[in-house]
């Protein structure tokens, strides 16, 4: 095999390679390739006036701002939940670190009919903030809230790791030399964990883009106000818009592919850093 | 712990509560509110919402999605991560962005790929209708969007797992001629076990919560193409909470569930990589 780097004893790699790839294509390539099929249909001129519509332009907004907005906010409490997760101990810390991959489990359509049911008027949380003028649910609010519920895990489960694995003996060196603790955090260990966060924000905010499920029920869905991205290809799919559902979504799907690209470059720039030191 | 490593108690304590107050407004309470938004009418209204036969069919379309795309992926799973964490070769690094790429697809879009496969408008779609099949709106593509979008999940856990574990038993085992199988089934399968467990779990709870991309293809039509989340989606539109919620609860209970074998398996993958790593020390 010209493929393999060196010989191996083992066998099984044709089969197993040649599984993996024909089962992707099945099942991810070829129907993935339909997008772009689909748009080489399309006129540019038609394309363009789709993605660039003042519906599509705020669907995109809200989408791609509402994302970004809640993949901030978990920066800091991500890392602040990773930070005490990692190096603080508390009753029912076991319990509070498994339930950190609740929102991976929990179907979005469960998350969505619960946040909207506390974040509405009368709903648990909702009839304070409600009180004080605030419209926690159906509106763009809410879009952030789902948002925020979504990505924490991704936060977490990035940078807890990566605070596991910092040396102490640095941190006592550094001490020992006369660091106070603020100077250890800013200059050791914020560094060590700045790609990690990086990544984490990356992490969440491809997910929460294209995010349905949890955000469709809180989020009002007036079109040119709260009606988020991947809702829109809905409703032009269920107006026979093959070609708008498409244009959108190519253009949702190519934002997605670059955030993954960037990912995946600032773990190449990271590792290559550590490899470094 | 040293000072120098350690924050005052009162920094020390309020990082703690702030830190659960974050996860109470964002995870604890939307998980209570499932439950007790589900029971607030009892126990009996509470069973009887889910005896209802729209209910039923929804959750045996979902029990049949995830009996197919489950073992589908599981075997991709293991192939996928036999060929790369076992072997080096070219265009690894690429396979694997490959593989991940259903993660970063928007699960709308995930059910619109396949619309423009085998919708009326779509590259297969006449065809397809002048045979008589019915793929969109159909529970078959319902399973097919759910095995696209719980595609990686096997692999992704299997693959760390078993590059963790190397290569040295499974080549000991070749050289004193055990078959390619046998070596796969009496060495590698014990010592994945956990990870595969996980892994299997996990696109479990993945295939029958999917919304978004069930809902583009589904066509809701009542005790027929409406898996468990739609059903819910409906219920709820219907301000039928109490029956939404019941329904909710199932595959919230899923999702605890899942929690806690993935910090079982954790646990018992730790000491057993400990036990591997102190092995390789002496």
């Amino acid at each position: 095999m010209i493929l393999l780097k060196q010989k191996s004893t083992l066998p099984g790699f044709r089969l197993a390679l040649g599984y993996t790839v024909f089962y992707l294509s099945l099942i991810v390539l070829i129907p993935l390739s339909m997008l772009f099929v689909k748009t080489s249909t399309i006129s540019f001129s038609d394309f363009w006036a789709v993605v660039t519509a003042p519906r599509t332009l705020a669907a995109y907004r809200l989408s791609f701002g509402a994302a970004f907005i809640a993949s901030f906010i978990n920066i800091f409490f991500g890392f602040l939940i990773a930070w005490v997760l990692a190096r603080y101990n508390f009753p029912g810390k076991k319990i509070v670190d498994a339930l950190i991959d609740f929102p991976f489990a929990l179907p979005t359509a469960v998350a969505g009919i619960a946040l909207t049911t506390i974040y509405s008027s009368n709903g648990l949380l909702g009839q304070y903030l409600y009180s004080i003028g605030i419209h926690s649910a159906y509106s763009w609010l809410g879009v952030v809230l789902a948002l925020i519920f979504i990505g924490l895990p991704f936060v977490v489960r990035t940078v807890e790791p990566v605070l596991q694995e910092i040396d102490p003996e640095i941190e006592d060196a550094a001490a020992s030399l006369g660091a106070g603790r603020l100077e250890i955090f800013l200059r050791i260990i914020f560094p060590a964990v700045l790609p990690s966060l990086v990544t984490g924000f990356s992490l969440a905010f491809a997910r929460t883009i294209g995010e349905y499920g949890s955000v469709v029920f809180i989020a009002g869905n007036m079109p040119g106000k709260t009606e988020i991205a991947p809702l829109l290809i809905i409703t032009k799919l269920e107006q026979y818009d093959y070609s708008g559902a498409t244009a959108i979504a190519l253009v949702m799907l190519i934002v997605s592919f670059l955030l993954l690209a960037l990912t995946n470059l600032t773990q190449w720039w990271a590792s290559k850093r550590i490899g470094m030191s | 712990m040293s000072l120098a490593r350690t924050e005052s108690p009162i920094v020390r304590r309020s990082l703690i509560g702030i830190a659960l107050v974050y996860l109470g407004v964002f995870i604890f309470i939307p998980l209570f509110i499932v439950f007790s938004t589900a029971l607030q009418k009892g126990i009996v209204i509470y069973l009887n919402s889910l005896k209802d036969s729209d209910t039923i069919a929804a959750i045996q379309l979902t029990l049949l999605t995830a009996l197919i795309a489950v073992p589908l992926n599981l075997v991709f799973g293991v192939a996928a991560s036999w060929a790369i964490a076992k072997f080096d070769f070219h265009g690894k690094n690429f396979l694997l962005t490959l593989i991940d790429v259903p993660l970063s697809v928007s699960p709308v879009i995930s059910g619109l790929i396949f619309v423009l496969l085998f919708g009326l408008q779509g590259v297969f779609g006449p065809w397809l209708r002048d045979h008589g099949w019915k793929i969109i709106f159909a529970p078959t593509a319902i399973i097919l969007a759910t095995i696209f979008v719980t595609f990686p999940m096997v692999a992704r856990e299997l693959i760390p797992v078993m590059k963790a574990q190397g290569n040295d038993e499974e080549e000991a085992a070749i050289t004193l001629g055990a078959s390619g199988w046998k070596t796969f089934w009496y060495i590698t399968l014990p010592n994945i076990k956990w990870g595969l467990l996980y892994g299997v779990i996990l696109c479990n709870a993945r295939a029958m919560g999917e919304f978004g991309a069930v809902s583009v293809v589904s066509g809701h039509i009542r005790g027929l193409t409406n898996t468990l989340p739609l059903q819910i989606e409906i219920l709820y539109n219907e301000y039928n909470f109490t029956a939404a919620f019941a329904a909710a609860s199932l595959l919230a209970f899923l999702a605890l569930i899942t929690l806690l074998i993935k910090s079982l398996v954790e646990y018992r993958f730790r000491s057993e990589l400990k036990a591997v790593r102190k092995q390789g020390a002496h």
